[in-house]
């Protein structure tokens, strides 16, 4: 049967690997292509790297980046950061990255979004939606590249203008959960993951295997965490870990 | 020499690379005369049956393909969609296919799989119907990575080599004499994705 996944998360900032919390206070970690030969040893199901200083300062993605990230990755690869045009994406594409991560995009231009798909197929494209507990209930949409925030009622029509446009993975991250290791949001997870035909990809608060096999029981498809596999202790030395398959297998399966 | 078709809407680098990993000798053709000195074609591709055909098609790639398949009997791979590539027709399309093997496309979304996620996306197992030059009955479980919407129906059983469950079985891999596809990605399948590019390069 299908595995449900387990995906590291890292995020690039001007070639350096960050972790963040809250989408703030960006952490140095390392190097990433390093860290990424340790996942690709330790054999993660799948890798998404979100390079985030190319989305807020409206810059090219680094493809020569990009090219030494694939050349290590012998699973898929998902890249995200300052894609804005089908041109770019063929571009990343033909660099050996499976998927193209989108978030202020799918804001800007859906009709971009459409025609990715339309030329790459839905599987390559995941739209991702960030997004901040509302004080009054609900969720509110943020654009990432200049941390807009949408009032809750978008939040629906958003992913339903996203799904009509034939996304194939929704990323759902929760920006209050970020980095904080203080386990995922379960409802939102369910309130999402229920409403869609697509695999739902949750992120944010994973800080144990358990809280990753609550995820998946709450209808996430896969599941990502960035600090949970690069922190280590309560004082946040770094480790690169991820578990070895036979206990992600005895865990989800 | 390996020779990776790239036809425009495939993602061939990763291909070439595993194949280096497993000491092949390799090269990407981008026009049909690069096929001349091929003993191995890799055929990989993501995206649209019919804007795959349109570029093999066009691109004079088709013919090229046929006649070494056929008439040289060099082996080839298809890879995800390359591997639909190699069959009569799709679902997805109205064009024709290679038609290298009888078989047809079909889409997942049968009503086996009304509750499950289209794609099928992510890591499954394959269980091995027949001895095969590709993929071996290993006692440790093998797991490769898929994402399709669609799958290959071969017209009859004895071409598939192995099977995969996602709602209800498919057909993940199939060998016909020197044809081969495979629905899941073995340049993305970590070490299970080596040994089968390392099977294929040494056949």
């Amino acid at each position: 049967m299908l595995k449900h996944r387990v995906i590291p998360t890292l995020l690039i900032q001007n070639g350096d690997l960050i972790k963040t919390c809250k989408f703030k206070n960006p952490e140095y970690i390392g190097d990433p292509v390093n860290a990424i030969k340790i996942f690709n040893e330790k054999e993660v199901d799948e890798l998404i790297v979100l390079d985030v200083s190319k989305s807020k300062d409206k810059l090219e993605p680094d493809y020569a980046l990009i090219e030494e990230f694939a050349g290590e990755c012998f699973m898929p690869l998902t890249y995200g950061g300052g894609v804005k045009n089908i041109e770019q994406a063929g571009r990343i594409f033909r660099l050996g990255v499976e998927k193209i991560c989108l978030n202020s995009l799918c804001f800007d231009n859906i009709e971009t979004i459409k025609s990715m798909v339309n030329r790459f197929g839905s599987q390559s494209i995941v739209a991702s939606l960030d997004v901040k507990k509302s004080v009054l209930g609900g969720y509110k949409l943020q654009d990432s590249s200049n941390s807009t925030l949408y009032n809750t009622d978008y939040f629906e029509t958003h992913l339903e203008q996203l799904l009509e446009a034939g996304v194939g993975e929704i990323m759902l991250g929760a920006i209050d959960k970020d980095g904080t290791l203080s386990g995922p949001d379960l409802k939102l997870i369910k309130k999402v993951s229920e409403g869609i035909g697509v695999p739902l990809i949750s992120v944010g608060g994973i800080s144990s295997l358990e809280e990753i096999k609550n995820s998946v029981q709450a209808g996430a498809s896969a599941v990502a965490a960035g600090a949970f596999f690069v922190f280590h202790g309560k004082r946040r030395a770094v480790l690169i870990t991820y578990p070895p398959y036979h206990e992600l297998e005895a865990l989800l399966n | 020499m390996i020779v990776v078709i790239d036809y425009g809407i495939n993602n061939s680098s990763s291909v070439v690379r595993m194949i280096q990993k497993v000491g092949g000798n390799v090269k990407i053709g981008s026009k049909p005369e690069d096929l001349n000195e091929a003993t191995k074609i890799v055929l990989p591709g993501v995206g649209h049956f019919d804007e795959g055909m349109k570029l093999l098609d066009e691109s004079g790639f088709s013919e090229s393909i046929k006649e070494c398949v056929l008439n040289k009997k060099i082996p080839v791979l298809g890879i995800c969609l390359g591997m639909q590539l190699l069959c009569e027709c799709s679902e997805e399309g109205n064009k024709k296919g290679l038609g290298l093997v009888s078989a047809e496309v079909l889409h997942l979304n049968d009503s086996s799989r009304r509750e499950l996620k289209i794609p099928h996306m992510g890591w499954n197992t394959l269980d091995i119907t027949r001895c095969n030059p590709l993929l071996e009955n290993d006692p440790e479980e093998q797991r490769f990575y898929f994402v399709h919407s669609y799958y290959v129906k071969p017209n009859a059983s004895e071409l598939c080599i192995a099977k995969t469950l996602y709602g209800s079985e498919f057909c993940s891999a199939f060998n016909s004499d020197n044809i081969f596809g495979v629905q899941f990605h073995p340049e993305k399948s970590h070490r299970f994705g080596i040994s089968l590019m390392k099977k294929f390069v040494n056949i």
